[in-house]
This record gives C-alpha cells, sequence and structure tokens, in this order.
C-alpha cells in the first residue's frame, strides 16, 4: 500500500503540473489538447476553471476523505514497529491489534480483556441513553416551536437556543463541573435548602456526564425535529384532538410519525457524537465512566501504539455504522434523508 | 382552573426549566468569572474582582494557544473555502446518476467522528512522510499542518453546503450572456459567479473560521505537541486551573452577542435596500404605462 | 458590419430526438428575418447553434462564409438577446451596457463614452447609474439590446424577447426594434411563435414545425402564399377543407370536398387525383346571394357572432360539425344574424389556395 502511495504521487504531482501548463500549451497545440477542449466538462467550464475543480475535488476526495480512512484501516492491521523496522521482516499484516480488544495480552489470567470490553460497552450503552434522554428534553421544545409557537416568538427561541453553543464545548463542560461538583452551585442550594446533609458526589454517579452530554447536543436534535414537526399540517393535529385523541396518542400516531426523519437524524448526529465524544468524559466523567474514546486517545498519547489506536477507532467507527444502519432500518428511512 | 389552564401552565413551566438548563451553565460561568476566589466556582462567593481579566492575558499558555488557533483557522479558510466552492460546482454538474454516491462521499466527514478525522490524518501523513523519507521537522508531521489538513476534511463539507444553497438560486442565462458578449471563462467565473457568491463567501468563511476556532476531538490528534486554544483549555481544565478561564468565557459570548447584534442590522440593512428598490422599479413601471397609454396606438 | 448566415444541412440531434432536419437556408446581410413557429419546432434550438451554444450533429454553420464549428459563443460575432433577458443584477445599467467592452480590455473612458452612446440610442438617457432591479419591464428590454449592440455583432440574435410584455408595450417595442436594426444596419435573427410580430417586423421569415423548415418568404409569401397546409393554417387564421383534386387546369384546382366542388389556386402545380386541401381565409369569405349550387358554396349554419371592434368575425358550423370562421370589416353599418340561420358563403377562386393535405396547426 505505502510502495504504491510513494509511486503514485510523483506521478500525480507530475500530471498537475502539465495540467496547469496547459494554457501554454494549448495555444500551440492541436492534438492532445484539442481532444481535451472538446469534453463537454471543459468546454463548460475552461480548461482553467477546470483543472481547479478537478484538482480541489480530487485533493479534497482521495488525499483528506478517502486515502487517509484507508490507511487507517491498513495501519490497524500492523504491528507497533520502529521507523527502522519499516519495510522489514516484521512489517506484516497481523490481527493482532483486534485480538488485543477482545483477548488481552497473550500472558493475561482472564481469557477476554473486560476493562476494554466493558468500557466500550458501556459507552455505546452511555450513548444510547444520552440519545434517548436528549430526545425526551428536547422533542417539547421541538414540538412547541414548530406547532404552537407562531412567527416572531418562534424566531426569538431559535435565537436563544443558539446562543449557549457559541461558547466552546470546553467552556461548556467546565460549566457543568462548577454545577455539579462537590462544592458546586447544585450541592450548595440543596444543602442550604436542608435537602441533604452531605454533598451529593454527582460527578461519581455520572450524572453529570449524562447531563452535560445531553445538553451539548440539544442544538443537533432540536433542529431536525423541529424541521420536520414544522412541516407538520396543524389540521392534522387539530383534527386528531376533534376526534377525542388523548394528547399522548396525538403525538405517538400523528406527529411522530410525521416527524420521522428529522427523529432518525437527530438520533443518528446525536448517538456519533455522544460516542465520539472526548472534551466532556475527560471534563466531567468520574472514575468509574471511562470513555472508549479515552482509551484510544491514550493509546496514541502516553502508549505510543498508533495501530493499536487505529484498530481501536475502526472499532468505533463500526459500532457508529451500525447504529445508523438500524436507525435507518427501523425507521425506515434513506441515508439521503438523514444527511439533510 | 381547568385542564387547559393547568396544561398551559404546565407547558410554560417545562419551556421555563428548559431554558433554564440550557442558560443556567452560561450564567454560571459568567457569575465566576467576577469571583475573587483561586478556584473557579459561585459559591462560596468571596467577592466581586474583575482581575482574572487581566490575568487571562498575561497566561502565555493560553496566548500561544490563541494566536496558532487564529492561524489554523485562517489556513482552514484558505483550504475550505476553495474546495468547497469546487466541490460544490462540480455538485451541480456532476451525471444525475453519480449524485447520490458523490454526495455521501463528500457529507460523510461531517458524520464521523471527529476523532476518526484525526487519527486518520495523522496516521495517513506520518506514513507519507516516513516514505518520503522527511526530517522531523517537515510539514508531513507539523501539528499545525495536520490540523488545518483533519479540519477542513470536514469543514469543507460545510462550506460547500453554504455554496450549494446559493449556488441553486444562480440564474445560469447569466454565465451565457456573459460568454455571448465575448467573456472568457475565467472572466465569467471572476466578474458574474464571484460576486454573485459574496454573501456565501463571507458566510463560508466566517463558518470556516468559528469551526476551526472551536474544535477539539480533531484537533487534539492531530495537534501533537504544539496547542490550540481549545487544547489548552482542556489541559487546564483537567489539571486546575484558576477563573481567568470563566473570564474568557465571559469575553466570548460578549463577542459573539455583538457579533449576532452586527449581523442582525446589516441583514436589516440589506432588506431596506432591496424594498427601495421594488418601489423603484414599480414607479418606473407605472411612469412607462402612462406613456404609453399617450401615446397613438401601434 | 454586419454579416450573412447561412444553414447548410444542419440537422441537431438529442440522443433519438431530432430537434432541427436539414435546413437550408441564407440569411442576408442586414436582413431583419424571422423564426416562426409553435413551440418545440426547433427555432430556440437553431438560435443557439447559430450562437455558439451548441454544435451541430450534422451539416453547418457559417456566418460570413466562415464556418463556425468547434468555435465557442465568445467567440462567435454573434450577440445573443435572452428570452429572459440575463440581465447582470449586481451591475449598474452602464456596467451591463459595457460589460462587453470591458471583457475585451476597452478603457474605463472609452466604455462610458460607448454606453452613453447606447443609451441614447435607446433612448434610457440618465438611467445609467440605476441597477437592473429599479427599471421596468421596457426598460430592461431596451438595456439588454444595448448590451448586445455594445459588442457591434455582425448578427443579433433575439429570443422572444417580447413575450413577457404586455400587449401595447409589445405593439410599442415592435415598432422600435425594428426602427433600431435600420438605424444599426446588422442583421437580426428574430425568433418567435407570435405571427403578428414576424409579419410585420421582418424582411422574411422561415415559419418551422417540428424541427422542418416549412417555408422562407416575406410577409406576403407566407400568407397570400402558403407553400404547405401548416403554413397557410399557422400564419394568420384560415378554414381548411379537405378533399381530391378533380380538375387542374393551369393557375387553378377544383377540389371535391364534402361541400361539394371549391376552386382555388393550384399553386403547387398539383395534379388529378392529388389529396388536397383548399385554404380560404376569413376575410375572403361572404354572404352568397341568389340561387344555391354552383361552384365555391358552402352551406352552413351561423352559430354567433364576435364585434372586435375594427371588424366583425362570425362562427358557423358546416356540415359535419366543421367550424369555419369568417370576417367583415366594419364599414358602418353591424349586419344582423342570429344563432340558427342558415349562411351561406362564397369566394372568389383567387382569393382561395389549393395545398397538399398535410398537417394543419393547432389552436
Amino acid at each position: 500500500m505505502s510502495e504504491f502511495l510513494s509511486l503514485f504521487l510523483p506521478v500525480f504531482l507530475a500530471a498537475l503540473l502539465a495540467i496547469l501548463l496547459a494554457p501554454v500549451a494549448q495555444r500551440h497545440a492541436a492534438g492532445f489538447w484539442g481532444v481535451v477542449g472538446r469534453i463537454r466538462f471543459v468546454q463548460r467550464n475552461g480548461i482553467v476553471i477546470s483543472t481547479y475543480l478537478i484538482v480541489a475535488v480530487i485533493a479534497w476526495v482521495v488525499f483528506m476523505i478517502v486515502l487517509p480512512q484507508v490507511y487507517m484501516l491498513d495501519f490497524s492491521f500492523r504491528n507497533n514497529l520502529f521507523p527502522a523496522e519499516i519495510g522489514g521482516p516484521k512489517d506484516v499484516y497481523t490481527l493482532s491489534n483486534y485480538e488485543y480488544l477482545l483477548f488481552g495480552r497473550p500472558g493475561d489470567e482472564e481469557m477476554f480483556n473486560w476493562l476494554h470490553l466493558t468500557v466500550f460497552l458501556r459507552t455505546i450503552i452511555a450513548s444510547i441513553f444520552v440519545t434517548l434522554l436528549n430526545f425526551a428534553i428536547c422533542y417539547p421544545i421541538a414540538y412547541y416551536m414548530g406547532q404552537v409557537a407562531k412567527g416572531g416568538y418562534g424566531r426569538m427561541m431559535i435565537l436563544a437556543l443558539i446562543l449557549p453553543f457559541w461558547v466552546n464545548e470546553i467552556l461548556r463542560a467546565f460549566a457543568f463541573r462548577i454545577l455539579f461538583g462537590t462544592s458546586g452551585v447544585i450541592n450548595a442550594v440543596l444543602l442550604t435548602l436542608g435537602l441533604t446533609d452531605q454533598p451529593i458526589d454527582f460527578l461519581r454517579a455520572d450524572v453529570a456526564l449524562y447531563a452535560g452530554l445531553s445538553y451539548a447536543y440539544i442544538l443537533l436534535m432540536v433542529f431536525p425535529l423541529y424541521n420536520a414537526i414544522e412541516s407538520l399540517d396543524h389540521n392534522q393535529v387539530e383534527a386528531a384532538r376533534d376526534l377525542g385523541s388523548p394528547w399522548w396518542r396525538i403525538h405517538w400516531r400523528v406527529v411522530m410519525p410525521h416527524a420521522k426523519p428529522g427523529i432518525a437524524s437527530g438520533c443518528t448526529l446525536v448517538f456519533m457524537l455522544a460516542a465520539g465524544a472526548l472534551a466532556a468524559p475527560q471534563i466531567l466523567g468520574g472514575p468509574s465512566s471511562l470513555w472508549f474514546t479515552q482509551i484510544i486517545y491514550d493509546w496514541f498519547n502516553t502508549g505510543g501504539n498508533w495501530p493499536q489506536g487505529s484498530a481501536y477507532a475502526i472499532v468505533l467507527l463500526l459500532a457508529c455504522l451500525v447504529f445508523v444502519l438500524t436507525v435507518m432500518r427501523v425507521f425506515k428511512v434513506s441515508l439521503g434523508e438523514i444527511a439533510k | 382552573m381547568s385542564s387547559k389552564q393547568i396544561q398551559g401552565l404546565m407547558i410554560g413551566f417545562y419551556i421555563f426549566l428548559f431554558f433554564l438548563y440550557l442558560f443556567a451553565p452560561l450564567i454560571m460561568m459568567g457569575m465566576a468569572a467576577f469571583n475573587d476566589v483561586e478556584f473557579p466556582q459561585v459559591v462560596p462567593w468571596e467577592g466581586f474582582t474583575t482581575r482574572w481579566f487581566p490575568e487571562l492575558f498575561e497566561d502565555a499558555l493560553m496566548i500561544e494557544g490563541f494566536v496558532n488557533s487564529i492561524w489554523i483557522g485562517l489556513g482552514v479558510v484558505f483550504v475550505s473555502v476553495p474546495i468547497g466552492l469546487a466541490a460544490a460546482i462540480m455538485m451541480t454538474q456532476v451525471y444525475e446518476r453519480f449524485r447520490t454516491l458523490y454526495y455521501t462521499v463528500v457529507v460523510s466527514p461531517v458524520l464521523m467522528p471527529g476523532v476518526i478525522l484525526g487519527i486518520s490524518t495523522l496516521v495517513f501523513w506520518d506514513r507519507l512522510g516516513t516514505f518520503a523519507d522527511a526530517e522531523y521537522e517537515s510539514f508531513y508531521y507539523s501539528g499545525m499542518f495536520l490540523t488545518i489538513v483533519g479540519q477542513s476534511t470536514f469543514i469543507s463539507a460545510y462550506t460547500m453546503l453554504i455554496f450549494l444553497a446559493r449556488l441553486q438560486r444562480f440564474d445560469r442565462t447569466q454565465e451565457e450572456a456573459a460568454l455571448d458578449l465575448g467573456a472568457t471563462h475565467v472572466q465569467v467565473f471572476w466578474k458574474i459567479l464571484m460576486p454573485f457568491l459574496r454573501p456565501a463567501i463571507f458566510s463560508a468563511m466566517g463558518l470556516a473560521f468559528l469551526t476551526s476556532f472551536e474544535n477539539y476531538n480533531t484537533t487534539v490528534f492531530t495537534i501533537q505537541a504544539e496547542s490550540t486554544l481549545t487544547t489548552v483549555l482542556a489541559g487546564k481544565v483537567r489539571m486546575g486551573t484558576k477563573p481567568d478561564l470563566a473570564a474568557l468565557a465571559v469575553l466570548i459570548i460578549a463577542v459573539t452577542l455583538v457579533g449576532a447584534i452586527a449581523m442582525e442590522v446589516a441583514r436589516r440593512r440589506e432588506m431596506a435596500k432591496a424594498e427601495a428598490a421594488r418601489e423603484e422599479a414599480k414607479r418606473a413601471e407605472e411612469a412607462a404605462d402612462m406613456a404609453l397609454a399617450g401615446a397613438p396606438a401601434q | 458590419m454586419s454579416a450573412d448566415v447561412e444553414l447548410d444541412h444542419l440537422t441537431i440531434r438529442f440522443g433519438d430526438f431530432t430537434a432541427v432536419s436539414d435546413a437550408n437556408l441564407k440569411i442576408e446581410e442586414g436582413e431583419f428575418f424571422s423564426f416562426l413557429g409553435p413551440s418545440g419546432c426547433g427555432k430556440t434550438t437553431i438560435l443557439r447553434a447559430v450562437s455558439g451554444f451548441l454544435e451541430p450533429t450534422e451539416g453547418e454553420v457559417r456566418i460570413g462564409g466562415k464556418n463556425m464549428r468547434g468555435i465557442g459563443p465568445n467567440k462567435r460575432p454573434t450577440a445573443l438577446i435572452f428570452q429572459n433577458l440575463a440581465l447582470f443584477p449586481l451591475m449598474s445599467v452602464a456596467d451591463n451596457i459595457a460589460f462587453g467592452l470591458e471583457v475585451r480590455g476597452v478603457s474605463k473612458y472609452e466604455r462610458r463614452k460607448r454606453a452613453d452612446q447606447l443609451l441614447e440610442l435607446t433612448a434610457l438617457e440618465g438611467q445609467g447609474d440605476k441597477m437592473v432591479s429599479e427599471l421596468s419591464g421596457g426598460q430592461k428590454q431596451r438595456v439588454a439590446i444595448a448590451r448586445a449592440l455594445a459588442v457591434e455583432p455582425a448578427v443579433l440574435l433575439l429570443d422572444e424577447p417580447l413575450s413577457a410584455l404586455d400587449l401595447k408595450l409589445r405593439q410599442h417595442m415592435r415598432t422600435e426594434l425594428r426602427a433600431i436594426q435600420q438605424r444599426v444596419g446588422i442583421t437580426f435573427i428574430y425568433i418567435t411563435h407570435d405571427q403578428g410580430e414576424a409579419l410585420t417586423m421582418s424582411d422574411r421569415i422561415a415559419v418551422m414545425s417540428q424541427g422542418v423548415i416549412q417555408q422562407v418568404g416575406n410577409g406576403t409569401d407566407v400568407y397570400e402564399n402558403s407553400q404547405t397546409a401548416f403554413v397557410a393554417s399557422f400564419v394568420g387564421e384560415n378554414n381548411p377543407f379537405s378533399g381530391r383534386i378533380v380538375r387542374a387546369d393551369g393557375d387553378f384546382a377544383v377540389v371535391e370536398t364534402s361541400f361539394g366542388p371549391l376552386r382555388g389556386r393550384n399553386l403547387r402545380g398539383m395534379s388529378e387525383g392529388d389529396p388536397a386541401m383548399l385554404f380560404v381565409r376569413p376575410e375572403s369569405l361572404t354572404f352568397a346571394n341568389g340561387a344555391g349550387g354552383g361552384e365555391n358554396v358552402i352551406e352552413s349554419t351561423v352559430v354567433n357572432g364576435e364585434f372586435e371592434g375594427s371588424f366583425f368575425s362570425v362562427f358557423l358550423r358546416g356540415e359535419g360539425d366543421k367550424p369555419i370562421v369568417m370576417s367583415m370589416t366594419n364599414s358602418g353599418s353591424l349586419p344582423e344574424f342570429r344563432p340558427g340561420e342558415p349562411g351561406r358563403l362564397t369566394f372568389k377562386p383567387e382569393r382561395a389556395l389549393v395545398l397538399p393535405r398535410g398537417e394543419v396547426a393547432h389552436e
């Protein structure tokens, strides 16, 4: 793979150079450039612009999107070698990085790598929980904005929603620390009100983390929901109410089915961001709520084992992929609808 | 009270709670910035002070991170805006059949977790550097370079979407008219397309810069030994910090508010101008009608 | 400085669909030439081929004797006025007009001078600094024309420019366009579906249907001496009568129809036995006095009459539910009919045309 790339790069650069010199050559040539000039894309955009378009898009798609991912995948199957050892006898493809996640080191007493596996599972389950919590919080607001609040009032609400998110996520997470810490505001309130006699360690109980994570992604859940709900003709709700339907049934059978793409979109986004979150767990996580991304971070930082980290990253990516596909199947929506 | 009224009250109460939840952290930060205590907290309140603000500007680590963030932000703008524009133009010209595939591929970085983008960028360029036998100091390993590349991977998708939206409303016959009048393709691009896209260009630049500035997940992997404002903040938050952090938050909120108000003012002015132009056209139309009515029939 | 335009066996196909089929004609220098036909007949396609936005599938487009194949729209000596005008909304009127000069590197001073000249030519003095969005429909039209004239094209192409205007303005602009063309002296190629426009403005007209040029000629040619059933029915109003030729002598022929024998001019030199249609225009029909029988008599029933100002239209129904229209000029006394009354019509043979049976234009 890497050998191929080191051959490809100079060829690519040469081609790039040729294309850039084309306008000069075109004045004197017929042959090749005549043919290029007849390609409809080039005719429509002119040679200079065509070059710019093609180079930019290829640079992006190939060199920034596709190749790095392919590379990371390749890397995850390799051993962790010193630069000198690359290309040498130890540079073979191996499944050892993935095996490590499942089985741990070869000399361990336990058969499975329970530590990492539990972290992984907990991350996924917690992310699902956060997604549901987030949904429960945001749905009423999205409904209110989309169906009840009219015109200017609704716009104001949107503005009010966006404002907190201009603050950096790190600072926001930190603010939650202030709120939930043992000497934080909530504890102070509870103590003064006499509801408890000892400060509750919210951090240890993961409450802070969940609250913080739900908070972080409110925008991403509200807006898809809001867009989907807003497009619902309010008359349908009125009709259902007219027919004597209780409010919960109205939502279950009328509003939510209509908002399905929005729900799928919001849930997918929130899940992927929660599972892939790094700052919030680092700041708000107690000792028992290690997040999978933190393990990955450690592999790259202190562990110095990039292939191992890559393998873990691939596993995370796969989990997200599975989630997206499941949501798409369950909600019967297509990728295009979510991506909006 | 009727059940409807109770329902209304409940809903109102819920909305109140929701916005309280939303703004509480910010209010906390705001208060912590003025508390005369060595550690950021709101209770116990030790007295009002503004000393954290100047202390903020003396923090060398933060200043360095801030400056790096600015440079990276500019770099990302420089990379992702042209790429996003090219991708958007391509999108309008690609064959129908390929369009969904193309769209999925270019939007995928947005859906991927930021850590994945950071890791893949890091690994890819590291390998490239090894194979080009590059020196340690070269750009292959540079934290700034990699961060710009890694962030641009998904920020280009954002800029592309902004340009796409604006392009949908572009009247292609203008391009044809310009060509017909003798312009070269490059002239059409600069004199017709670019002026039309100007508002989108500014939005894209603004969005790219802001998104880059506050990025953490991707940056923390690509930046390696160097730092940005967000990585410095994260480090401080975990290791322990003084309330100058809260002061920073207050500053950010203030700047954002000012920015938002400025944008709204600018928007209102644009609308007023367009309205005035419409009035003018109506008047011209009426004048023409009257002239014709007075003229002898064909 | 103007040029002629030649279409030489021009055929344009899009996949399976043939938009233009074997068009052959020569438009003279300085002519006001119109392509007339219903939507989809191929006239826009021809315009785009001449201006350079389309390459011919077969055949050639020549301007000033030079083959235009492979030459892009920005290099041809043509200027196109788009149907939606395509004015540049972000530029002022003067900048719009001077755009063609700007891209050729003409100095700012020269550009301003030329723009002022053209503003005067198109009766837009003083509007130079306005933005396009502040103009009325007619003013925008004139900006488009000025902008095209600024590059001094050899051929000016106009794509149904008046279709978006209201009636009074349209009539006014017709005269203006014609006047501008005569003053500037360049070749105008004008496409439209409105035959009134084509007839009043053009030196010559090409009538098209479904990609085929049916006839090329001046107003009289296409109106009085139509060559095909389509031309006869599309240009102006006409009453067609189908039948078969029973006698052809010299300039005239007699067609046996369901209304009896009808005689008209045999322009196409058709022979006995040929399937044919006889066309007689509403203004050529008159009410017959006296007894029935004989040639050129059409028995019908009055349906109703409409007063149109300068003339009076009478709608009748012939045998087999066939609609017939006749018109009489308003000479001061209005005729009286009642619906249901019988109406016997007749016409002079010189005023009718016998043509091969063929496609008739739809309403």
